[in-house]
Formats: structure tokens, sequence, C-alpha cells
């Protein structure tokens, strides 16, 4: 995990990672 | 829309809480895009100018930009009637709207969190403000930049959520 925040590139990539599952766990919650 | 009417102060200050997180988010990307990556290629004799004068200015901005966002969030989501329905993640309730700001809300606020308790303290560390070894001061650069790059992460769903629901129907 700290080797993966120390690079500033595999960070934001695991921010749209974290994006997509957000976005599908809202959609699971709102039932849309 | 006039003056005083709900839906100035509705727009007022979901105006108030943008400037606030642009200077929030602007500082947060500034310290892990440019400063950080740029610190090991200053020469050893001129870091003391960026740790002496230009941080503690930085994250004066930093730190009170994540409480005037916090705060006026709270109030946008207050006036427009949704606070309770997003601190719960809307469930139950089949709104995708009160969903996605809930999760935005959610990832500002552990942000948030982060600045005025995890990253200050050590920053002040680092900063001299606080009294630490240079064991401790080490340590404390390293969880603040830990710290730092956690809300770097976490700002790309926040605003993905922030900005989303704009879309999807709902104030």
């Amino acid at each position: 995990m700290e080797g993966l925040l120390n690079n500033l590139w595999a960070t934001i990539a695991a921010g749209v990672v974290l994006t997509v599952i957000v976005v599908l766990v809202a959609h699971a919650i709102a039932g849309v | 829309m006039e003056l005083v009417s709900f839906d100035w102060w509705f727009f007022f200050f979901r105006w108030i809480h943008v400037i606030s997180g642009i200077m929030w988010i602007g500082h947060l990307w500034y310290f892990n895009f440019t400063q950080t990556p740029t610190m090991p290629k200053i020469p050893q004799e001129l870091r003391p100018a960026v740790v002496r004068y230009i941080l503690p200015e930085a994250l004066f901005w930093f730190r009170w930009g994540a409480m005037a966002t916090i705060i006026t969030g709270l109030i946008v989501a207050w006036i427009g009637g949704f606070i309770i329905q997003a601190i719960i993640l809307g469930i139950g309730q089949h709104n995708l709207h009160d969903t996605l700001i809930g999760f935005g809300m959610w990832l500002g606020t552990i942000m948030w969190f982060n600045v005025w308790f995890i990253i200050m303290p050590n920053q002040n560390k680092v900063m001299g403000v606080t009294q630490a070894t240079p064991d401790e001061v080490n340590a404390a650069r390293r969880i603040a930049g830990l710290a730092s790059r956690v809300n770097t992460l976490l700002s790309i769903p926040m605003l993905y959520c922030m900005i989303s629901l704009h879309y999807v129907g709902g104030p």
C-alpha cells in the first residue's frame, strides 16, 4: 500500500479504480 | 432569483463551497503534483526556504480551505434539504442523487479529518512548531506524506460524486 502511495501515477490510477467501485456501489444502493 | 430568496442563499453557499474547495484541493494537488516530487531535486541548502517560508503559508490556506469547504458543504446540504438522506447514503430512498452526494460528503469528511488530525499535527513536527526528535520528524514527514497521498487518491471519487449528482436530477 505504501509503495502504491509513494508513486503519484499509481495513486491516480487507484483513485480512478475507487471511483468505478463507488459508482457501482452507489447504483446498487439506489437500485438504478 | 431574488437577492434574499431561498434559491439565492442555496447558490451563495454552493459558490463559497466551490471557492473553498478549490483553495483546499488546489493546495493538496500543489503538494502532491509539484512540491513533494520537486523537493529531492532542490539543492540541500535551499530546502529550508521551502519548509520555513512556503510550506507554512501553503498549509494555512490548505487547512482553512478544508474547514470552510466542510462548513459550507454542510450548509448547502441543509438548505437543499438532503443532509440526513445523504449522511445515510440514501439507503432505502432509491434516489441516486442522495447516494452520490452521500458518498461525496463522507469521502470529503474523511479527507477533512486527515487534514486536521493527521496531516497538520505531523507537519507541525516537520516545521518545528511542535518539538520533536530527528527520528520523530522523519516519521512525521512520512505519515503526513502518506495521508496527503491518501487524500489525493480520495479526491478523484469525491469530485466525481460531487459533480455527477447534478446530472441525475435533484438539487
